[in-house]
């Protein structure tokens, strides 16, 4: 294990952070309705659009009203989306002439597009065409993680101190979110990429020669535009099946760092922009601080018992030393493999760089963790929104341990919100509980149905693996699953929909609520929620109620491997 | 109501039978948590009775598992018994008073309208009856004086043996069913329906029949569902992960997990706690109206408190006497003395008791002289007396000043500044004139009780702000608010005053509490979000707050206050402890139920415990334990501490947090080494 490759990750850390704070500044502004320097070029066509629309984007709107307008545009994109990936054979840049999606692939695909998860049944090279990939895939990205800020913009609207239910305006949001947010930040990601060796074509495969002197064809395609809303709108679905670990999507070291910065940036610069738009820069600095503390916890141990090498191996006579690399390319290294897969669960991009199924166990038990309490930076806005429910439940339990009526920035907890924070907090558990109870019961009753290449624990916890990273909305694969079937398809499917919706709806209904109750000013008996104290106690609450009630499924998968293996 | 033991014998014996009672599901359907413990048991008693005639698993094991949760159902359910029989002990010594009493009911007879008083039982009486009290009688039920002034012993429900006088008219005309007529006569009017007074109240609400759960338990029960639900998921899905695994786990295993991962402890200890908090404040001598009420109390924002009796001892004492020069000192003394003797007030009182100790005397020839008293008047804002020629007169500054320029007598400079000086240092000076000519000046203080300022201290931590409210002019009132250490003061204050200060609180979003004892309060009690009323208080000023203090101590709103805080933090810190003890239940279960079939997850069992089975006992009987150990805890709630918010939260979060992950590690291995020494 080398230094330079620590250091390598301290890095990505860093230049993340201090990048993190301008841009939370810049996203405050643009949500506060403030000037920016695109508004000249953005503001006449985006009048033009909402004209066009019959769209009011200045007309303020309550929770109710803006969770309407997100779940009606929602389900047009779904929509729009099916129809193309089911009939892209005859529809226009198909050069390689790729095949239309069944009806179920094409369901999972882009409920797993709109809801910024890109679960991936099918693989980019041959599964879908140029124009998929554009306009349904790639739209997608771009609206999916623009739904999600914008839904966070709303939160932060209602945590403002006054009593309204007006909380402005979700296509105001949404538009803003896309044009002076995500396609700034994508057009410089993706010209870093083309210059580095990303493809960004409309013609269809080429032919190589290989060192063998095989004739190889090779695909390519608009890869460059894709990949940098791959990972800034958090959404991790690859142009190619590999994914990030594909040359041609990651070219070297230089885009890693490019990659895995991009995918990192707006979770991280969302949680400053909610202390600049509020004035409570303190909060801010509380929540990221609970977020690195269990991004630390995890990827600590990722990382090291990947650097560390694979025991099973080391056994076999196999040098170690490079840490273990089986899954893994040799122009990242163990260290940076092992901090992306972290990174890209912990926010639910889901992208990867290597295989997370050659991962050591403990890397599999953090990358599951990760997903499984889903509020670690999370994904393009939806990060805070989940981070938002487990301060509404510390804020409850710590109120009554002060002895006062609980309250989060001088509103009141009572009944109704617990009662909408418990069920978002629930369906996690539940979704990706059930889920695998059931792909389990199936398998365990139909071994010869053929899902597992490895029975066993691991071969739990990749069904353990895809539900979870399905219920996270996080889109990456154990892999070594075989996914593409009805069962997979249909089941995750609703997962997904499920495990969006419900995490956005409730938050944004607990804010709208509390939004429209009396503001009580902050005494020497409120509780304060910026501080370290506070920060520990939404720290518990997250370990208790997301890791703790998987500790029996974990147990059975990564934990028992891992104890298994030594 | 002295306070009584924790426990005693009678209370625990009738608790052990409640705890039994109790078990009707129809009962504990109320509470999710223990209810799908019973569910379990009963799953269990199935089991056990099912694997006597089946070799499936072992009847012992199984019986072992049942008869855990019975009694973690019996435990929890003893918990709530307790604390209702501690309430209803409270209760029955107020029942006593309400045993049926003889009434002597005033009846309205022909056409004349003549009063006849006829005897009929108390509870005949109806709202409106009249009814009379003689010295001896016991008041039949609550109502308010319409003729007449008695002294009244009202030990039976405040415990405070010195008599009270109550009469007609004003602020302290009402009386309590139950206390008894020491002297004189009265004539009360009813004013509650049978079963509707106040003691009948308060006895339903000690009792808990009519114990209505508040906000906050209610969001707390929701939260305890979810966490009940969440391991209801966690636990049927293991089945198919366990077949998955091909490791089987029995039935009794399955529960076993479940019910040590639901939070019973809190669960089972809710209720308990929430009687206690209405106990506690019972015991402070206050009956609540509702168990909301103490909740609100803990979030009080600002306190409004009544300057005389609460921050001052009851009135103003003469301290210093300032002759005009050129009086002998003991010419004005007498003067002072002699203005006074008809003055009954309090303060007339304190100074002939300061001139007669200063040595003066009441002039031999009082007797035979021609005495006319002067009382008090609105209009001449003065008192005094005439005895033969002399007119003595004293009152506030201006009044004597009008009295003596009238007379064509210049007011002395000097008194003037006196007076002033007496004023700005937090004093009344009260003027005398002798013959229209002003003798001198009497300095009147305010007594700050002792410890007020540490008690204000205290709020201030607690983050409630002080209000004092008095009738004195704004220069006292700022002297003596800052010397008491109060945050605020309403000076001059009118009833409105204080409800305009109430209202204006409140739309800042504050909580405010109040505590009063007249009619002209009862819109301000009733505007309060914490309105105590005294029981010497009027009717209205009773009906109109939500809690009445049975012994008329102003400075009771602190304890009120502390009670309601303590009642909220004992919920948190047990909901926490009882979550925190998971992590241990986890480690203890987990790996027992899979040890078997998966060998390697040996590195899991860190406890090092024996075996699966006593692994999982252990757990269980942990699990069961806990809640007896800590009914005290409960019933007596958790400390508070002033000492900010967030110190508060670190404190708590380290017993409770801590604690809740640590002792259950050391309860589970201590139970396990016991369990493999009997096996």
């Amino acid at each position: 294990m080398s230094y330079t490759e620590l250091l390598g990750v301290l890095l990505f850390f860093f230049a993340t952070f201090l990048l993190a704070i301008p841009l939370g500044k810049y996203i405050a502004r643009v949500y506060a309705g403030e000037r920016t320097l695109l508004d000249p070029i953005f503001n006449p066509i985006e009048r033009t659009f909402f004209k066009l629309c019959g769209i009011d984007a200045t007309k303020q709107m309550n929770w109710k009203q803006n969770l309407l307008a997100l779940l009606t545009i929602n389900m047009v994109w779904f929509l729009m989306a099916m129809f193309i990936l089911m009939n892209q054979s005859w529809l226009p840049l198909n050069p390689d002439g790729n095949p239309n999606m069944t009806a179920d692939l094409a369901f999972n695909t882009s409920i797993s597009f709109v809801v910024n998860c890109n679960l991936q049944h099918y693989s980019g090279e041959s599964g879908v065409s140029y124009f998929s990939q554009i306009f349904a895939l790639m739209f997608l990205q771009f609206v999916s993680a623009a739904t999600g800020m914008a839904a966070a913009a709303v939160l932060f609207n209602a945590l403002r101190e006054r009593i309204s239910d007006q909380l402005g305006n979700f296509y105001n949001y949404f538009v803003k979110s896309a044009t002076r947010i995500l396609l700034p930040l994508c057009i410089i990601v993706s010209v870093i990429l083309l210059f580095r060796g990303t493809p960004m074509t409309m013609e269809g495969k080429d032919t190589m020669i290989s060192m063998e002197g095989d004739t190889v064809q090779v695909s390519r395609g608009p890869a460059a535009a894709f990949v940098a809303i791959k990972h800034i709108g958090t959404n991790g679905g690859g142009f190619f099946g590999v994914n990030s670990a594909h040359p041609f999507e990651n070219p070297d070291y230089l885009t890693n760092i490019v990659e895995m910065v991009a995918q990192t940036i707006i979770p991280f610069a969302m949680i400053f922009a909610l202390g600049f738009y509020l004035k409570r820069r303190k909060l801010a600095w509380m929540i990221f601080g609970v977020m690195t503390l269990g991004f630390v916890l995890l990827v600590v141990p990722a990382i090291l018992s990947e650097v560390g090498g694979n025991p099973a191996i080391a056994a076999m006579g196999v040098d170690q030393s490079q840490g273990a690399m089986e899954g893994k390319e040799v122009r990242f290294g163990a260290a940076a493999s092992g901090y992306w897969s972290i990174i890209t669960t912990v926010i639910s991009t889901g992208s990867v760089n290597a295989m997370h199924d050659s991962t050591m166990p403990v890397s599999g038990l953090t990358q599951l963790l990760a997903m499984m309490v889903n509020a670690i930076y999370g994904g393009c806005g939806v990060g805070i929104l989940n981070f938002y429910i487990y301060i509404i439940l510390a804020v409850f339990i710590s109120g009554l341990m002060v002895g006062r009526t609980p309250e989060f920035m001088g509103k009141k907890i009572e009944a109704r919100e617990i009662k909408i924070a418990m069920i978002v907090a629930l369906s996690h558990t539940f979704l990706i509980l059930t889920g695998t109870a059931l792909a389990s019961f199936v398998f365990t009753n139909n071994p010869e149905i053929g899902w597992l290449n490895n029975p066993g624990f691991h071969g739990f916890s990749e069904m353990l693996y895809e539900y979870t990273s399905s219920s996270a909305n996080n889109g990456s694969g154990f892999e070594g699953l075989g996914d593409n079937t009805p069962w997979w398809n249909i089941s995750t499917g609703i997962v997904l929909l499920l495990s969006r919706f419900i995490p956005i709806i409730g938050p944004i209904a607990i804010a709208g609520i509390l939004a429209n109750k009396k503001y009580i000013p902050e005494s020497a008996g409120t509780l304060k929620t910026d501080t370290g104290t506070f920060g520990l106690m939404v720290f518990a609450v997250i370990v208790i109620i997301a890791a703790l009630s998987f500790f029996p499924a974990l147990t059975l998968g990564p934990i028992a491997e891992y104890f298994s293996m030594r | 109501m002295k306070k009584n033991k924790l426990f005693d014998r009678k209370i625990i014996k009738d608790s052990i039978v409640q705890s039994f009672v109790k078990l009707n599901p129809i009962y504990l359907i109320k509470n999710p948590v223990m209810f799908v413990v019973e569910i379990c048991t009963i799953i269990m008693l199935v089991e056990v009775t099912y694997s006597l005639f089946t070799a499936h698993s072992s009847p012992i094991y199984n019986l072992i598992v049942f008869i855990t949760l019975l009694f973690t159902l019996l435990f929890a359910n003893f918990a709530e018994a307790i604390a209702e029989a501690r309430g209803k002990a409270q209760a029955n010594s107020l029942r006593k008073t309400r045993e049926e009493t003889p009434a002597k009911k005033v009846q309205a007879v022909g056409e004349m309208y003549m009063d006849e008083i006829i005897i009929v039982s108390s509870s005949q009486l109806k709202k409106g009856d009249v009814f009379v009290c003689e010295t001896g009688d016991v008041i039949p039920t609550d109502g308010e004086i319409v003729e007449g002034i008695a002294t009244i012993d009202e030990s039976a429900i405040t415990g405070e043996s010195a008599p009270v006088i109550r009469e007609a008219g004003g602020d302290k005309s009402s009386v309590t069913g139950g206390t008894k007529v020491l002297s004189d006569k009265i004539k009360v009017k009813v004013t509650t329906e049978p079963g509707e007074s106040f003691l009948d109240k308060m006895i339903a609400l000690v009792e808990g029949a009519s114990r209505q759960k508040t906000p906050n338990e209610i969001a707390l029960t929701i939260l305890l569902a979810g966490f009940t639900l969440v391991f209801i998921i966690v636990t049927i899905t293991l089945k198919p992960f366990a077949d998955y695994a091909n490791t089987p786990i029995t039935i009794a295993s399955f529960i076993a997990l479940f019910v040590c991962l639901i939070p019973t402890t809190i669960g089972g200890l809710l209720s308990a706690i929430g009687i206690a908090g209405m106990d506690r404040a019972l015991r402070a001598n206050v009956i609540t109206k509702s168990g909301k009420a103490v909740e609100t109390a803990g979030d009080i924002d600002v306190l409004l408190l009544d300057k005389t009796g609460t921050i001052t001892i009851g009135n103003r004492k003469a301290t210093h006497f300032y002759p005009v020069s050129g009086v002998e000192e003991q010419t004005f003394l007498q003067a002072c003395l002699l203005s006074s003797l008809a003055d009954e007030t309090p303060e007339g009182k304190s100074i002939v008791e300061l001139a007669q100790a200063k040595g003066t005397t009441i002039p031999t020839n009082y007797q035979q002289a021609q005495v006319t008293l002067i009382k008090f008047s609105a209009e001449t804002r003065s008192s005094g007396v005439d005895m033969n020629d002399r007119r003595i007169r004293k009152g506030a500054t201006d009044a004597i000043r009008k009295l003596s320029e009238k007379a064509g007598h210049p007011f002395p400079k000097e008194i003037e500044e006196q007076a002033n000086k007496i004023a700005s240092g937090g004093g009344t000076p009260l003027v005398v004139s002798e013959n229209e000519k002003i003798v001198g000046v009497i300095e009147l203080q305010d007594i700050i009780k002792e410890g007020m300022k540490e008690r204000f201290e205290r709020l201030r931590k607690m983050g409630v702000k002080t209000v004092m409210v008095t009738g004195d002019n704004p220069l006292t009132a700022k002297y003596i608010a800052e010397k008491a250490g109060v945050d605020d003061f309403i000076a001059e204050a009118k009833p409105e005053d204080k409800m305009e200060y109430i209202r204006k609180e409140q739309q800042a979003g504050k909580l405010v509490a109040m505590m009063g004892d007249g009619t002209n309060d009862a819109p301000a009690l009733a505007q309060a979000d914490v309105g105590v009323a005294m029981n010497s208080g009027t009717q209205a000023a009773k009906e109109a707050g939500n809690m009445v203090d049975l012994d008329n101590d102003p400075t009771k709103l602190i304890e009120i206050i502390e009670i309601g805080k303590q009642l909220l933090m004992t919920r948190g810190t047990l909901t926490t402890f009882s979550i925190a003890n998971d992590v241990a239940k986890y480690f203890a279960i987990v790996p027992a139920l899979f040890v078997a079939s998966i060998p390697a997850l040996q590195g899991l069992n860190i406890m090092k415990l024996s075996s699966p089975e006593s692994a999982i006992l252990s757990a269980i009987i942990f699990n069961a334990i806990i809640i007896p150990a800590l009914i005290p805890l409960a019933l007596r709630g958790v400390a508070y501490k002033p000492i900010g918010a967030s110190a508060l939260l670190r404190r708590n979060l380290f017993i409770y947090g801590l604690g809740g992950i640590i002792i259950p590690f050391i309860g589970i291995k201590i139970i396990d080494m016991l369990i493999s020494l009997v096996f």
